[in-house]
């Protein structure tokens, strides 16, 4: 299942209420690649990511999938083909790991329709690339924030999707299982395809672990392109109103963004002023 | 049979053994209720202040003449018990619909206030407005229906928060039992037992006349529901979850208020808000389900078999006659009670 999908934004408009949260936004998610969205907080990241994956309708513009409109595609269809993991997903009390997986068969089945050997094969390819196959008849209750992040991804694993969006999927997690879960999503990518777009809060793991960057400002695009391009003193300063220095990453060459506070920093003045 | 099934058979084998042990607990949970159901059933058909044997209830049952069991069971016990029985399904699937969809045990029909409004509006249409049984269903409905639309109206602020919605609920229901109460004393000539009816909920004196509407309603209502249990799965997992699964999330409420609802306010128009059987029916379900899977089907037999055997027990276990309510009040009761200082100690987040 390696079809590439173009998944494109054009003229967005994205607002709840009164409150305008997009105004116009332009941009095409990398066919193939893991796109990371990155801004300040409350720039419309997980608003733009919500409304990619229909949740969302727009007030102005449209977003495509394959040349066609997302929000007039049928919602079971379009589940198909996009999954979506949200910032806080609700774990029913007392489900196992192994009947929450199976929830992300829900868009292969039908009304009245049977489980088939298709979903239970699905659901144990999804246990296996997330390593939690052992955790299957657990109760998710009991499960480290690292493992419940993975059933999480194992669900939308097993919903079968080409592209999958995720929001947030490190926030809550100490730094291994950020490595860990970047790493997942890595994996799934090369070795199946699959297309990820994912909004990140922390600028060094989305430079490292991106093959296109997007930086939001104040509902606009500020940059798009890849991490080296997009992640630069300047942008750190317009995106976040951060001053900061910006080096190659010594273990992978990707930049490494450095913030410069107001204290701490050896001779803050000469850093700023090379720049 | 695919790709994935070649390289990893044993992964498959242990998800497919651990779906089939769930599923298969469940089967047996349903039958188990279902020979239950049936025998307190039996036993309501045959005794009471004269017992008849099996071979007269089937008699009477298939329409012969036999001399009282025809009044007794035909006339008084039938009517009564399979009233029983289509008010508990009613209840037990409808609270356990509002407690899956609004993700708290304590977002009951029954604690909200939509029993409440059926009740008080059932009460109206008979006491003031002189209304048949058609009427009264229909006013029933309506009420409930326009009390659901008001809790959610009040407790929407961009989103509708379970605990608001909860509490707004609790307030509504406590006014309109409070009308309820008014209705009642101004009907001079109403008697205890029909006063009970709209208060706490009763079986007696049921006849076909309150039965029938109800069992049509089930007939209707309770497919339809159903027909929902997989997106209401899908939604426990939250609303963004349950729309990238497929779910139409808005579609998908709106037939499931509607249809819980229906089923909700006529059980009430013909036998008073059964205190607190819509209320336990689903985490006593849940208790001998265990977690994960729909919890519609055993939650309505436990809403049936509740009901049953607390009429029974209300008429003959005690020296006096209680109505059906008082039976089931004081068995939930308590369960609120623990539920209430259990989520105290959780948190306070209801």
């Amino acid at each position: 299942m390696t079809a590439n999908h173009s998944l494109e934004v054009q003229d967005l408009a994205l607002g709840y209420g009164d409150r305008v949260v997009i105004e116009s936004l332009d941009l095409a998610v990398r066919p193939g690649g893991i796109t990371v969205i990155v801004g300040a907080n409350a720039c419309g990241k997980s608003t733009l990511l919500r409304s990619m994956s229909r949740l969302l309708a727009p007030r102005k513009g449209r977003v495509v999938l394959d040349g066609k409109e997302v929000h007039r595609t049928p919602a079971k269809e379009l589940a198909r083909t996009m999954g979506l993991l949200p910032q806080s997903p609700i774990a029913p009390e007392g489900i196992t790991v192994a009947d929450l997986v199976g929830r992300g068969r829900h868009p292969h089945q039908g009304m009245f329709t049977r489980w088939s050997r298709e979903d239970d094969a699905a659901v144990a390819a999804a246990l296996e690339a997330t390593h939690t196959s052992d955790l299957a008849e657990r109760s998710v209750d009991e499960l480290s924030g690292g493992q419940r992040q993975r059933v999480w991804i194992a669900m939308a694993l097993a919903q079968q999707t080409d592209l999958l969006l995720l929001d947030e999927p490190t926030t809550f997690l100490d730094v291994s299982h950020q490595v860990e879960v970047l790493d997942l999503l890595t994996d799934l990518n090369r070795e199946r395809g699959t297309t990820i777009v994912m909004v990140l809060h922390d600028l060094n793991l989305a430079a490292r672990y991106a093959d296109q960057l997007i930086a939001l400002a104040d509902g606009r695009l500020h940059a798009m392109g890849e991490p080296a391009q997009v992640l630069t003193e300047d942008s750190v300063r317009a995106v976040f109103g951060l001053e900061s220095r910006v080096i190659p990453d010594p273990t992978t060459g990707r930049p490494l963004m450095l913030p410069l506070g107001r204290h701490h920093v050896l001779e803050p003045s000469g850093l700023a002023a090379e720049n | 049979m695919s790709a994935e099934t070649a390289i990893r058979p044993l992964g498959v084998e242990a998800v497919t053994r651990g779906r089939i042990r769930r599923t298969a607990r469940r089967g047996a949970v349903v039958a188990v209720l279902a020979v239950l159901i049936a025998a307190v059933f039996a036993t309501s058909l045959m005794v009471g202040r004269t017992f008849y044997p099996p071979a007269d209830v089937v008699a009477v049952i298939l329409g012969e003449q036999v001399p009282g069991a025809s009044f007794t069971v035909g006339t008084l016990r039938l009517p009564r018990a399979v009233l029983a029985v289509a008010a508990g399904l009613c209840f037990g699937i409808g609270g356990v619909t509002f407690q899956t969809m609004l993700r708290n045990p304590l977002a009951s029909p029954d604690i909200i206030g939509i029993s409440s409004g059926a009740s008080a509006a059932a009460a109206f249409a008979i006491v003031v407005l002189s209304l048949g049984r058609t009427g009264v269903s229909a006013v029933a409905i309506t009420a409930g229906l326009a009390v659901a639309l008001l809790i959610y109206a009040l407790a929407f602020r961009g989103g509708v928060a379970g605990t608001r919605l909860i509490l707004i609920g609790i307030g509504i229901a406590a006014m309109l039992d409070s009308l309820t109460s008014y209705v009642l004393s101004q009907a001079a000539e109403w008697d205890l037992q029909e006063a009970m009816r709209w208060l706490t909920g009763s079986l007696n004196g049921s006849t076909w006349t309150e039965t029938v509407p109800v069992l049509l309603a089930l007939a209707v209502l309770a497919p339809l529901l159903l027909s929902q249990a997989r997106n209401l799965s899908a939604m426990q997992l939250g609303d963004d979850t349950a729309s990238a699964l497929g779910v139409r999330v808005e579609r998908t409420r709106v037939i499931v208020i509607v249809a819980a609802v229906g089923l909700i306010a006529f059980a009430t128009a013909a036998a008073g808000p059964i205190a607190f059987v819509a209320f336990l029916s689903g985490p006593i379900a849940a208790r001998i389900v265990g977690p994960g899977g729909s919890l519609l089907v055993p939650s309505a037999l436990v809403g049936a078999l509740l009901v049953l055997v607390a009429d029974l027990a209300g008429q003959y276990a005690f020296g006096t006659r209680f109505p059906v309510g008082v039976v089931t009040g004081v068995l939930g009761a308590p369960y609120l009670v623990y539920l209430i200082v259990r989520t105290n100690r959780a948190g306070g987040s209801l």
